[in-house]
């Protein structure tokens, strides 16, 4: 990998500037009718580098990233699987691009199409009855379902129900979406085998319940084997049941969440439908709900009228939970999901399901077969699995966060490291569909590798990684010490 | 298909490994009675040249030639560089950067980003992003509430000014929290004084102060942060980062500065795309950077003394704080960012300034273009930026329609808005215009005007 590169304020010479990309200078007669006393007084710390410094410049920046085109990215729970070019081809065509967003309807038919038949796809795969596109990520879906739980509560007078029931390997951000929401969280144990315990699930619902959030497969990268259960407790009890679409590539085209008694759920667009993860988004969070939460969805959604296709808003939903969004989402990332389910089709659908889930077992089975620990041996791993390196720890004293660190020197981006928490020394991997057999096998030999480094050469592994533009990086000193904007006087 | 790589020998060497008979056998704990069979309502695969097809065929049946619409989304012109570098795979196709070794570009870039986004609003930090300028207000309201130590009400100001469209995302994204917000009133397109005298002695949380606001009008920003100061209350602006490059920033206001700056980014480098990906700033005093939402990258050490970046101060984040976290957002808007970064770059202080200014210059044409038609008038006296009220003799709404008849966005009818405006009208020209454009637009108004006026 190139090493380390300049920070562009470093470049910047006065004066300097990509001057073939500025509009004419229309003088300071331009600006004479703006009251001085509004005016800015010194120019921004902007950097002043030409255009070929600043290509240059960001394009190495750029060479310092590990990334899915470029290296095998097993982050679980994120869903790294390959991003189709032409997702990204198709969506940028200069029409889509260049319409405003409140441009007029008629002039955005063939854009609104292609949302309707999306809103149309996800129902199918997810067995809800309605969906809506404006969610930004995957967050802020779930801040859209819970919202509509509330909202259904409060419809029928009674907004007493302000828990919301989590297991206590959830995402972070279901207890954290639940508090933006004004809710309470239940967290509850999950047995010995990964599954949710049900005596506490019993004694944890009641007349405060709102509902539950549940990942299936679970972040335990488990199947819930008795969902149907927890969806009949949650019910009776007057709750709803919440899906955390993070894991839904496990189960396209094999079981549907409608189907499991769920009345809400979301989908991370980025994950399961391949748009990009952009290194921390754009996503898109797209949320189905059943019957009963029609009328709360957020606006707007597309809605078709005799032959063409229109915005629905606040008028046409008045029960809604309003607006999440300037305008109507991540449209352009939406476009991509669209693209991509199109490219994949009924029968491609299927299949990702079946080779997530088909790379996930064998990988688990191979790391086994070299002297891995898997945190629920018994169980069939969904499209992740987790290990369990409290074994190494112990016995070599080297950490998960060590393996992690030194399969970068092997060319392989870690697997989530440290979550779920309640497995000690996990390391959470998933593989996706579009891994060939032949990089499965060939991070299996980089994992053996670091174990026999573990017995035999330990500082090796422990003083990872060796071959990065960075060492470990002291964290504390980062919080402590804080240096978040650069400075012409800064030490570097 | 589906992009998967593997053969039919693949497949089953893996089953043989694994020890399973078939794929269906991995499945196995899924109860049965829940398994679906087909997807019978999704269309059959197209492979990639009848996708183009498809796609380039729906495209065509979009778009009007001319816009002059902006109204919280703005078009400028976008150097090719910004988007040929921010597609890359290595930006386009990684995540959220938390393996910092393996992520130095991307983490680099955002304090980058925070360093050009914080001078911009002439604040102390920034963080990583939002999802857009909407949220990124409704974010900034619920921080205030954190972050005001002296203010126990929860009760946030809003002005009649700010995009409505905002103020229903605040509404729907912090009332669950028990936030109040209540909104201000408007005159001569403005927030006057005035409207604050009721909250005198009251507690108040936070102040917000849009500039420009969303007619485009130049709200006195000094006195508004003053006013929020005087009465413990926080100010938070909302501001366009192009305008920025000519307007007094937020860190300036008043005596001492606004406390919060949020606004929306797509100005800087991401085409209007129907709305998005779009992402929002924002940007606060030292003192509050562990009450704010979002990932924030640090510069620190590594293990051999050189420097390098790191997601830092992440014990506010969900992932580690969970329910008591600042914000459940998780994954932000990052390749907008990256956009918006290669932009600044590019622009520097004096293109983003002429930028501005031909911005400006281009709206001051089209409002003396148009409203020496009879019928249609400037709506407010006070100065504007890049951006205008028009109010006309007759409903806007027909005018539009002949007007995108002939292939031109003639603006946003804000009637359904601000009934209390009559026939008005929100437009914009950027540097994109010229003096034809403008040229265009007057003389297509004046024929539709003409034959409503016939009619």
């Amino acid at each position: 990998m190139p090493q380390q590169e300049k920070v562009i304020f470093e470049y910047s010479t006065p004066g300097r500037g990509a001057e073939d990309q500025w509009p004419q200078d229309p003088g300071e007669a331009a600006l004479a009718d703006l009251p001085a006393q509004l005016r800015r007084a010194h120019p921004p710390q902007l950097p002043e580098v030409g255009e070929l410094e600043a290509v240059r410049h960001f394009t190495r920046l750029s060479q310092l990233n590990f990334s899915i085109d470029t290296h095998f990215y097993p982050l679980g729970s994120c869903t790294m699987k390959y991003n189709p070019k032409a997702c990204n081809q198709y969506a940028m065509l200069p029409q889509f691009l260049a319409r405003h967003p409140l441009a007029p309807e008629s002039s955005g038919q063939g854009f609104l199409e292609c949302m309707h038949e999306l809103q149309e796809m996800l129902k199918e795969v997810t067995g809800m009855r309605g969906v809506a596109l404006s969610p930004m990520a995957g967050a802020h879906g779930e801040f859209a379902g819970v919202a509509m739980i509330r909202a259904y509560h409060r419809s029928r007078g009674d907004a007493a129900r302000n828990e919301i029931i989590v297991p206590e390997a959830a995402h972070g951000t279901n207890p954290a979406t639940a508090t933006m929401c004004g809710c309470l969280v239940r967290e509850i144990p999950v047995d010995a085998q990964g599954d949710v315990d049900l005596a506490a699930l019993k004694a944890a619902v009641g007349p405060k319940t709102a509902g539950i959030m549940l990942t299936n497969p679970s972040t335990l990268g488990v199947f819930e084997r008795h969902i149907a259960e927890v969806a009949r407790i949650v019910h009776e009890a007057g709750g709803l049941l919440y899906y955390d679409g993070a894991n839904l590539n496990a189960i396209l085209g094999k079981v549907r969440p409608g189907d499991m008694g769920f009345d809400v759920i979301h989908m991370n667009l980025h994950k399961t439908f391949s748009t990009p993860h952009g290194g921390g988004g754009p996503g898109a969070g797209a949320v189905g709900v059943g019957e009963r939460l029609l009328p709360f969805l957020p606006v707007p959604v597309v809605g078709r009228d005799g032959g063409g296709y229109r915005w629905l808003d606040e008028s046409d939903l008045p029960q809604t939970i309003g607006r999440l969004s300037c305008f109507m989402g991540n449209a352009g990332v939406l476009l991509r999901a669209y693209i991509y389910m199109r490219l994949l089709g009924r029968e491609g659908m299927r299949r990702v399901g079946e080779f997530a889930t088909l790379n996930a077992n064998y990988l688990l089975r191979r790391l086994t077969e070299a002297g891995f620990d898997a945190a629920y041996p018994q169980r069939r791993a969904s499209h992740e699995f987790i290990l369990t390196l409290k074994r190494q720890a112990r016995d070599l004293n080297v950490t998960a966060m060590d393996f992690a660190k030194r399969l970068l020197d092997y060319g392989f981006h870690a697997p989530t490291t440290y979550f779920p928490l309640l497995v000690p020394e996990c390391l959470l991997i998933e593989p996706t569909e579009t891994e060939s057999r032949e990089t499965l096998d060939a991070f299996v030999t980089a994992m053996s590798q670091i174990l026999k480094e573990a017995s035999e050469e330990p500082g090796r592994v422990t003083s990872a990684p060796h071959t990065m533009p960075v060492r470990r990086l002291d964290d504390v000193r980062a919080a402590r010490q804080l240096d978040l904007t650069w400075k012409p006087t800064a030490p570097s | 298909m589906a992009f998967i790589p593997h053969t039919e020998a693949d497949v089953a060497a893996m089953l043989a490994a694994i020890g399973a008979d078939s794929i269906e056998q991995l499945f196995e704990e899924i109860p049965r009675e829940l398994r679906i069979r087909s997807l019978d309502g999704i269309p059959e695969a197209l492979n990639e040249m009848q996708v183009g097809r498809l796609m380039s065929a729906r495209a065509q049946r979009d778009g009007l030639r001319l816009n002059f619409i902006g109204a919280g989304a703005y078009e400028h012109h976008i150097p090719s560089a910004v988007w040929a570098i921010t597609t890359r795979g290595e930006f386009y196709s990684a995540y959220t950067p938390y393996q910092a070794e393996a992520s130095q570009g991307t983490l680099q870039l955002i304090y980058e980003f925070q360093t050009m986004i914080a001078g911009l609003t002439g604040m102390q930090v920034a963080n990583a992003s939002m999802y857009d300028g909407a949220s990124a207000c409704a974010e900034a309201a619920l921080m205030a509430v954190r972050a005001n130590r002296k203010s126990h009400a929860a009760r946030i100001l809003v002005p009649g000014t700010l995009h409505p469209h905002y103020r229903r995302v605040m509404q729907a994204t912090a009332a669950n929290q028990g936030l109040k917000f209540e909104e201000l009133p408007v005159a001569e397109g403005l927030t006057p004084l005035s409207a604050l005298q009721s909250f005198e002695g009251q507690d108040v949380t936070a102040l917000l102060i849009p500039q420009p606001n969303f007619f485009g009008q130049l709200e006195a920003v000094d006195a508004l942060t003053d006013w929020a100061h005087a009465h413990n209350a926080l100010a938070i602006a909302v501001v366009n980062p192009t305008a920025l490059a000519i307007l007094k920033p937020p860190g300036e206001w008043g005596a001492d500065g606004a406390d919060i700056a949020v606004g929306e980014g797509q100005p800087l480098g991401v085409p209007l795309s129907s709305g998005g990906p779009y992402f929002g700033f924002m940007t606060t005093r030292l003192d509050f950077v562990r009450q704010m939402p979002g990932r924030i990258v640090g510069r620190t050490l590594d293990a051999a003394g050189r420097a390098g970046f790191t997601l830092t101060l992440q014990a506010r984040e969900q992932h580690i704080r969970r329910a008591k976290a600042t914000s459940n957002i998780c994954t932000n808007q990052g390749l907008l960012m990256t956009a918006a970064t290669i932009y600044l770059s590019l622009l520097g202080p004096q293109g983003l300034a002429r930028t501005a200014a031909s911005a400006h210059a281009r709206t001051r044409e089209l409002v003396a273009t148009l409203t020496r038609l009879p019928g249609v008038r400037a709506a407010f006296p006070g100065p504007y930026f890049h951006e205008a009220v028009l109010q006309f003799d007759r409903p806007v709404a027909p005018l539009l329609r002949a007007l995108a008849a002939r292939g031109i966005a003639g603006g946003l009818d804000l009637s359904p808005y601000y009934p209390q405006l009559g026939h008005a009208l929100l437009v914009c020209a950027t540097e994109t215009k010229t003096a034809e454009d403008i040229a265009q637009y007057g003389a297509a108004l004046a024929e539709a005007m003409a034959a409503a006026r016939a009619a």
